[in-house]
């Protein structure tokens, strides 16, 4: 037994057991959740949020972190309810926009040295500020295949389920098994050597940052595909969310360890834990300090395995 | 003259006036003196939070406190719903408001200390625990002040608001702390190297903690004044003293990389803030080029200031 | 072909601010040859090597690799083309990947569908044929393996045959960590890649290594080349006075008496003990402990409870110089008293005035060279910011002195002042404890505590103290 337990079994097993554990405890609450519908309501927003996830995951696997994630969602999925809606050509064309300014975002970051905590925070207003020009109040449409896309009732397992098994294996392969990922991977590990292998730390940053900037943009358009309509504010939160199940999904800050499959999971177990507070009728003043003591929690229960990992 | 031109401050000074005098004449020169003096008025409030701000991030790469505006919420909520309009208890309720910083700056650094996490997570989580405290304790009502506490925040001496004089007694006493005391010049080395810093003797983990509370304190202070100046408590009345805070700090010339910092930089950076807004708004740009403008510039300051690798 | 110099570097040249840490290297290797080069930390030996291998920039001189002169555009991706690989002395794997994805750092062409594979059996095959019994898995994580692993991982990834062509590697301090009887099998291995026609630029503290892997051997000193002649006419003695050691007849290891343990200790804690006025050694090899005892020291100085008791507070001179020691935005002086701020404070503030007269007082007792003490420290050479930091440590009048491998970089006239200033130290009741990785100047010591795997393995002391000793206990003793 001792043996299968290591700090990293454990680590990766935190995930699942997390999730295990708070799906239990939801379907102990409410057992009518434990069905097809039921999931698939309560799983509403797992796909949005574990996109959004693994888009803060790719800046965390360069040593990185994304404070304007939730600005930058909420801008694209303004622009999803709205040029995308309105004139597809115009809205495909400013979503690409969105993507390459990510990448210059890690141009910069790289080039000039800069902290992106502080580059990010920046940005986090000029795309609240995009966004409240293109979308002043509340409103918009989903185009219809998006809106048909996420509300797929596929016979059996709940859309939501399939969509975050496919987003964790596509993910998983490009980053974790192919030689391209082990060399993104690696510039998280140990910049230097990979610099001095030959390979550009720019081109390793734009490509993360993109990639974020693509799971950003897909992020947004999955949630406008679930509300119908968005506004300038729709996923701030999705900042802290996709830290913490970053963090939960097994990621490190720095280090450059980092797991799709982990990521995903943790994005749902936070999409759950919303569930799960409503269903113990925990006053709503509470519900965004929840949050935070979830991700509090999340912190301390991977500081006791590291602490573990030390003893032995 | 190249003295000047070399000072880390001097572009946050060049900016702030600049901004005055196309907004001067744009409009005229009755306009110029009001805006002045507005600038003036909030721009105290920018500098007290800067103050706590600059001196966290001086200690380092990481070293951010993201949550001073629900420090500031909480400790305006707490100590407005203390006081419910009384005069007499304002003394009681400037303690409340103490005694918030004090725990929030101590809450911050325990959580930085034991899950050995990079501050700007521990503070930006935990500040999501302060802000839910602020909204069950307010039900989102604007708790009104005492009108002394309201009166005094608005109070001028020789045309110069009180608070601000009091601020920049503030700001006196705290570059003697950073330049001339034993803690100050801690904070400084933490900044350049923490490693060598443990290594010659710097008491790297008291100088945090002191620096935290300090933050967390002055952004308490700030809060139960501003709920004064502006007529009370309201749950979003931190939210742009985040990003002001930062950019405040790195436009007046402190090292977002640590280990250097001044204070005459963060009174241009505030004129220069609360102007920059002021120009915008003469232009009659709406609300989401404000945001756009003022994003930007805090991100082209980082970049030009930034280090080439 | 075989007598055609593979490598022919003249007149390198390399500044890092006012440092010169090259000043005009002349460096030939012939194909089929290993050279070995020796010299003291900071001879400029690692400089060197990142010259050769593309890391950075000479300011002056030429190099060619194969007959063809390399231009202001060569870097380590036009090494790799040419064939040059290195090892370099900190490690410089990806800890977060496995053993084979690190292959595919370093080897761009393991790409394509079932690279995992093939990266596997290349890695696993190499390390197969250099260090059988290696017990190292292709898909270990590198995080998870050991000092000595890694470094194996390292040595035998440099050596794997991929598509790229393999010319010359550069081995800087391969055997470092590695216990002797994987040290022979490196020996062995690249004895046998040079029969083949390769060639090998191998860096080694240890001289019997060194003599018995060379073709040629090259002493470096000061950031030039003092000595090139062939392997067979260097013995041990010839290596170590060309590296600039004068051994004079009184120099032998413990020359001073220990006789100072009638005070009570100031150090204490399992099997290490100091007293006042001693100066005490750590040896070993590097990396095995003896900095993080050091550091536990201090910690525990400074109230942090761990096994060690220390009763008196401590101060730190570092090695590592930009990691752990110097403040690159302040001034030399302030340098300096930034340990002695308790001490200045007068009423609420700092005395200035007495601050920079204190470090007036080390500048002409250490004669730190500089025009003004209030210059950045960048601005002093390597060796005189070593200086500072003794005067940081001297002046912080701590009871203890605790120095990390402090000799780093510093020139044979300066040591010879500091150890003159150490040996007044401890006679005047401060305990000094020393890690050092230059054996000789374990002679100048009390007594000796050796290092092996992070624990103690030996206290030498008397005629026990010799380097014969320190050697044996240095490595694992099954493996000798």
């Amino acid at each position: 037994m001792q043996r299968f337990l290591t700090p990293n079994a454990l680590r990766t097993l935190l995930p699942v057991l997390s999730l295990a554990a708070l799906l239990g405890a939801i379907f102990y609450l409410q057992p009518r959740t434990m069905s097809y519908f039921g999931l698939n309501l309560l799983l509403n927003l797992a796909v949005p949020i574990a996109l959004a996830t693994i888009a803060q995951m790719f800046i965390l696997c360069v040593n990185d972190l994304d404070l304007s994630l939730g600005a930058f969602i909420s801008l694209t999925a303004c622009i999803t309810a709205t040029w995308l809606f309105d004139t597809p050509f115009l809205g495909i064309l400013a979503l690409l926009a969105c993507i390459a300014a990510y990448g210059v975002m890690g141009a910069l970051i790289h080039l000039r040295n800069l902290p992106s905590i502080v580059v990010t925070l920046g940005m986090s207003f000029v795309w609240t500020g995009i966004a409240v020009l293109i979308l002043p109040t509340p409103g918009g449409s989903a185009p219809d295949w998006i809106r048909t896309l996420m509300t797929l009732k596929p016979a059996f397992v709940p859309f939501p389920i399939i969509a975050s098994v496919v987003i964790a294996l596509v993910v998983h392969i490009g980053l974790m098994r192919s030689a391209t990922g082990a060399v993104l991977r690696g510039a998280g590990g140990n910049p230097k050597s990979v610099e001095r292998a030959g390979w550009s730390l720019l081109r390793v940053k734009v490509t993360m940052f993109s990639l974020a900037g693509l799971f950003g943009v897909l992020s947004g358009m999955a949630l406008v595909g679930l509300t119908t309509s968005a506004d300038a504010n729709i996923a701030l939160r999705y900042t802290l969310l996709s830290i913490a199940g970053g963090i939960l999904g097994g990621g490190e800050f720095v280090g450059g360890r980092v797991s799709p499959i982990g990521a995903v999971i943790g994005a749902i177990t936070l999409a759950l834990a919303g569930s799960f507070l409503s269903f113990l009728r925990l006053n709503p003043d509470w519900q965004i300090g929840a949050q935070g003591a979830i991700l509090i929690l999340v912190l301390a229960l991977r500081l006791l395995i590291s602490a573990r990992e030390n003893r032995s | 003259m190249t003295a000047l031109i070399q000072k880390p401050w001097i572009w946050a000074w060049i900016g702030a006036v600049s901004m005055w005098l196309i907004i001067t004449i744009v409009t005229d020169i009755g306009a110029g003196a009001e805006v002045m003096s507005a600038a003036a008025s909030f721009g105290t409030f920018f500098v007290i939070v800067a103050i706590g701000q600059m001196f966290v991030i001086t200690l380092g790469p990481g070293n951010v406190d993201l949550s001073i505006p629900a420090c500031m919420t909480l400790s305006a909520t707490l100590a407005m719903k203390f006081m419910n309009g009384d005069p007499s208890l304002l003394l009681p309720g400037l303690l409340i408001s103490l005694g918030v910083g004090l725990v929030i700056g101590t809450l911050n650094f325990l959580l930085i200390l034991f899950l050995r996490i990079p501050p700007i997570i521990a503070t930006l989580s935990a500040s999501f625990l302060y802000q839910s405290t602020a909204i069950w304790s307010n039900r989102g009502l604007r708790v009104k002040p005492p009108e002394l506490l309201g009166d005094f925040a608005v109070a001028k001496v020789f045309g110069v608001p009180f608070l601000t004089l009091a601020a920049l007694v503030l700001t006196v006493a705290m570059a003697f702390l950073l330049h001339r005391t034993r803690f100050g010049l801690s904070v400084l080395s933490i900044g350049q190297n923490q490693k060598a810093a443990k290594l010659a003797g710097v008491r790297v983990e008291r100088v945090r903690f002191v620096t935290y509370v300090m933050c967390a304190v002055l952004a308490a202070i700030c809060g139960f004044f501003l709920a004064g100046f502006s007529g009370g408590a309201a749950l979003n009345m931190g939210e742009q003293y985040l990003l002001m805070s930062i950019a405040v700090v790195v436009i007046g010339g402190t090292s977002v990389a640590g280990g250097f910092a001044n204070l005459t930089g963060l009174w241009g950076a505030s004129l220069f803030m609360f102007l920059l807004v002021s120009m915008l708004n003469t232009f009659g740009l709406s609300a989401g080029f404000r945001l756009i403008f003022t994003g930007a510039i805090i991100v082209a300051v980082i970049v030009i200031s930034g280090r080439k690798t | 072909m075989r007598d055609k110099a593979l490598v022919s570097m003249s007149g390198v040249e390399k500044s890092f601010g006012a440092a010169r840490a090259l000043t005009g290297v002349d460096l030939e290797v012939a194909r089929g040859a290993c050279v070995g080069l020796v010299g003291h930390n900071g001879a400029g030996k690692s400089t060197l090597m990142n010259v050769l291998s593309g890391v950075i920039k000479a300011d002056a001189g030429h190099v060619s690799i194969g007959g063809e002169p390399l231009d202001a555009s060569y870097d380590t991706a036009r090494a790799a083309s040419l064939g040059v690989r290195t090892v370099f002395q900190e490690l410089s794997l990806c800890p977060n990947l496995t053993v084979a994805e690190n292959l595919r750092i370093s080897h761009p062409s393991i790409k394509g569908f079932g690279w995992r594979k093939s990266a596997r059996n290349v890695i696993a095959d190499q390390l197969d044929q250099m260090f059988p019994g290696h017990g190292i898995s292709a898909d270990a994580e590198v995080g998870s393996l050991s000092i000595a692993q890694r470094q194996i991982v390292e040595i035998a990834r440099a050596f794997s045959k991929v598509e790229s062509s393999i010319e010359l590697v550069i081995l800087d301090e391969p055997t470092s960590s590695l216990d002797q009887n994987t040290a022979a099998q490196l020996v062995a291995f690249v004895r046998s890649f040079v029969a083949d026609g390769g060639s090998v630029i191998l860096i080694s503290h240890l001289l019997g290594e060194i003599l018995e892997a060379s073709d040629q051997i090259v002493v470096m000193k000061d950031g030039r080349t003092v000595a090139v002649d062939a392997a067979s006419n260097f013995d041990r003695d010839r290596l170590v006075r060309d590296m600039g050691d004068v051994l004079t007849e009184t120099s032998k290891f413990g020359g001073r008496a220990s006789t100072k343990q009638n005070a009570p200790a100031v150090i204490s804690g399992g099997e290490l003990t100091v007293y006042p006025g001693e100066i005490i050694g750590f040896a070993g090899l590097s990396g095995h402990g003896q900095t993080d005892t050091l550091v536990r020291i201090f910690e525990a100085s400074q109230g942090a409870r761990n096994t060690l008791s220390v009763s008196e507070p401590a101060v730190f001179v570092a090695g590592d110089r930009q990691t752990d020691g110097v403040f690159p935005l302040w001034s030399i002086s302030q340098n300096i008293f930034v340990s002695s701020l308790e001490r200045l404070t007068k009423g609420l503030a700092i005395n200035f005035a007495q601050a920079e007269d204190e470090a007036q007082q080390w500048q002409k007792t250490l004669s730190i060279r500089t025009p003004d003490m209030k210059n950045n420290i960048l601005s002093l050479s390597g060796g005189n910011q070593q200086k500072a930091l003794f005067a940081r440590a001297l002046g912080a009048k701590a009871p203890i002195i605790l120095m990390d491998d402090p000799m780093r970089g510093v020139d044979v006239g300066t040591k010879q002042d500091v150890y003159e200033i150490l040996s007044q130290e401890a006679e005047k009741g401060r305990a000094l404890v020393w890690y050092t990785t230059e054996t000789d100047e374990l002679k100048h010591c009390d007594r000796v505590y050796v290092f092996r795997e992070g624990k103690i393995m030996a206290e030498l002391s008397g005629d026990d103290l010799t380097e014969a000793n320190i050697l044996s206990n240095s490595f694992d003793k099954e493996d000798a």
